[in-house]
């Protein structure tokens, strides 16, 4: 890829966010603009802003990057990351604008009524934010290195100091228009390169993947190692090298592989010739194509995995507090339906594309699954099959796409967990606010360049699991039981945090271990989120006193539609 | 104003607020009843009523399209368990797990979010003309 046309995307996206963000300076002023933008954006320019803060890198990159390497199994994630909002469509939009907060932990206090409950949520909505944020900041050094070379903290702090400047400068108002310009540009980063990528396949007697085989170098390929891998080769295979193989340095030598795992250091260069398959990432399974293409076959406990991330992305996408806070843009309940409603067809046009990447990703660029870099295929995927100047372009395009998809997101999440933090833990206020901002991108960005890289969509889908295990319980009960009670939404948020956390924790920290056990903790969601909602229903029972003293006048103020003339109460959040 | 009733109380005592009015038998027949949204207001069993059958239509609803869509989601995954001859590819070529995780789910999400937009809205016209009707 010519680094040139990679660079240019990359900072004409920048540059149009920023520009974007300053020129949304002059309209906001108070505190209320800062937060919720006035609440007098259209639908479909608030469904566009919130598909443009919701594909995140792990939409753009991601999905199409595990689909690659694990195939249909993976389909199940963008189909849940849409399912999700029908799912939140139904149960949560239009009570919780209704509701009138800004935030969740607004939403946890004037439904319950209790501080205690609203300090637990401020600190989830930061931890998941912070969650979400730090494999976008990986992501971006990713991007950034495989289009312009630069090091690998980069792209992270080139993501966070854009973020920064244009939430400081505008608040959310100019991020609403933000958003909405990303969701469309992300659109056509993926859509019309891809419309390119279909037509040279066709051109390339449109290869199937229905082959018994794994997948293999067509022609005579150099494959370039950026980073330390372990490799294994299931058949011998003479090979030439430049660089370093299981410790000892080649010079355009020819070597032998044997069958069995090898260690190939960074910056080696390995030639392999044609028809050979493809020795893949220890980390990787090798699969053959058939395979691939069917659910449920291959990885270990796959129908437990595959339930638990159902569960966990239909019930989570509710409790992203990023995707909250964007309801609180509409003018009413009504309104808030009709955007979701908007939001799902938004989403499912561009989720059918990942899927493609991914298919054709495995026909032409096989060496990724030996690199370990899947997520770069929708980056790779352009110049590799169109040629000249128009693959050139079209790289720059995915580029930009993909850079949009770290900025909208993070802006996002940054937006939702600086208010949180200014508001709960600072003063309140926009200097808070302001203050916050730093706060909510620092931790996380620090957190990324010290982490070992997980796949970005697992790491995400993580963030996903134990939004699903609290706040899906806190939200769902919230609007729709009366006898939910402080002590019991506080059990609850405690027990579905904790397990669901802890399992994240071990995730990352040190890899999840092998077996069973591997895949409940890989995979929390799908006993994390009942034990939640089981001890927030039996300890509200059990405390049937401590529900809340207001509690028929809230469900009055989430459920009565505004057109009629009733008590709605007085509640009103900090921040206005 | 009556205590907030929880939904613990079996039967949610009514408060009664009417005066009584002595005057023309004629009138007296005739006097108006306070609004419904006057009793949603005070609280009373019926305000309560109205609002629980507000909520148990719109939580219904909900759960109907909850329901159905976990049933077609969550039974792919078991079908293709118990049928594995449905994870091969169709006479198309393509997968059915392909077709319908790739492409047609898409489609079917927008129309159940629309549908239930339609009827969501619909049970809140319901109510509000219930409610609103002057009596």
């Amino acid at each position: 890829m010519n680094a040139s046309y990679g660079l240019a995307g990359v900072s004409l996206v920048v540059l149009a966010t920023l520009l974007i963000g300053v020129f949304g300076l002059r309209f906001s002023r108070t505190t209320s603009d800062f937060y919720v933008a006035s609440r007098s954006v259209s639908p479909l320019g608030n469904a566009s802003a919130i598909g443009g803060e919701y594909l995140s890198a792990a939409s753009f990159l991601g999905i199409a990057g595990l689909i690659m390497a694990y195939g249909a199994d993976m389909l199940w994630l963008p189909v849940g990351w849409t399912g999700g909002y029908l799912v939140l469509l139904v149960l949560v939009a239009a009570p919780l604008r209704r509701s009138g907060a800004y935030t969740l932990p607004d939403f946890a206090e004037t439904r319950l009524e209790s501080m205690a409950v609203r300090r637990v949520t401020s600190v989830l909505v930061v931890l998941i934010g912070w969650l979400y944020l730090m494999p976008q900041f990986q992501s971006a050094g990713l991007v950034l290195r495989t289009v312009v070379g630069a090091p690998v903290w980069a792209g992270g702090v080139l993501v966070a100091v854009v973020v920064m400047m244009n939430v400081l400068s505008g608040g959310m108002r100019s991020i609403t228009l933000v958003q909405a310009f990303q969701y469309w540009l992300k659109l056509t980063a993926l859509a019309v390169p891809l419309i390119f990528l279909v037509l040279a396949w066709r051109y390339d007697a449109a290869p199937g993947l229905g082959r018994d085989a794994p997948p293999a170098f067509s022609d005579r390929t150099t494959v370039a190692v950026g980073a330390d891998v372990t490799v294994r080769v299931e058949h011998p295979v003479e090979v030439m090298v430049t660089g370093k193989v299981d410790g000892r340095q080649y010079r355009t030598a020819s070597l032998a592989l044997t069958a069995g795992d090898h260690r190939i250091s960074k910056d080696t260069e390995v030639t392999f010739p044609a028809d050979t398959a493809v020795p893949h990432v220890t980390s990787l399974p090798a699969r053959t194509d058939r395979q691939w293409a069917m659910p449920l076959s291959g990885r270990e406990h796959s129908l437990y995995a595959t339930y638990s991330l159902i569960l966990a992305t239909f019930l989570g996408t509710m409790g992203l507090p990023h995707v909250l806070v964007r309801f609180y843009t509409n003018p009413d309940g009504r309104a808030a339906r009709r955007t979701t409603a908007i939001v799902l067809s938004l989403l499912g046009a561009f989720y059918i594309l990942p899927a493609l990447y991914g298919a054709l990703g495995r026909l032409y660029a096989p060496e990724l699954l030996m690199t370990g870099r899947t997520d770069a295929v929708v980056l790779t995927l352009p110049g590799r099959l169109v040629g000249g100047v128009a693959g050139d372009l079209l790289s720059a395009l995915v580029t930009g796409g993909a850079v949009a998809a770290f900025l909208s997101t993070s802006s996002g999440l940054t937006v939702s967990v600086a208010g949180v933090i200014g508001q709960d833990l600072l003063r309140g206020g926009v200097r808070s606010f302001r203050a916050a901002t730093v706060l909510a991108l620092i931790v996380p960005l620090v957190l990324a360049l010290a982490a070992r890289a997980l796949s970005v969509a697992d790491v995400v889908g993580l963030a996903f699991a134990v939004a699903a295990s609290t706040f899906c319980p806190l939200l769902v009960l919230g609007i729709w039981w009366r006898r939910l009670t402080t002590k019991g939404a506080l059990a609850g948020l405690v027990t579905g945090g904790g397990l669901a956390g802890s399992a994240v924790l071990w995730t990352i920290a040190g890899g999840p271990p092998s077996g069973l056990a591997g895949a409940l903790l890989a995979q929390p969601a799908a006993w994390s989120v009942p034990i939640a909602f089981a001890v927030m229903i039996g300890v509200s029972l059990a405390t049937p006193r401590s529900v809340p003293a207001g509690v028929a006048r809230t469900m009055v103020r989430l459920h009565v539609p505004e057109s009629l003339d009733v008590d709605r109460g007085t509640w009103r959040p900090k921040g206005g | 104003m009556s205590p907030p009733i929880s939904g613990a109380d079996p039967a949610p005592v009514p408060e009664r607020r009417r005066v009584l009015v002595t005057g023309p038998r004629t009138r007296a027949a005739r006097r108006p009843r306070p609004p419904v949204t006057q009793e949603i207001d005070e609280q009373t069993g019926l305000g309560e009523a109205y609002m629980r059958s507000l909520m148990r239509a719109q939580l219904r609803l909900a759960l109907l399209v909850c329901a159905t869509v976990g049933a077609g989601i969550g039974g792919l995954p078991l079908l293709f368990v118990l049928v594995p001859r449905l994870r091969e590819p169709t006479p198309l070529g393509i997968p059915l797990a392909w077709l319908l995780l790739a492409g047609l789910i898409y489609p079917a999400f927008v129309a159940c979010g629309w549908w239930y937009v339609r009827h969501a809205e619909r049970n809140e016209r319901d109510f509000a003309d219930l409610v609103d009707r002057p009596s």
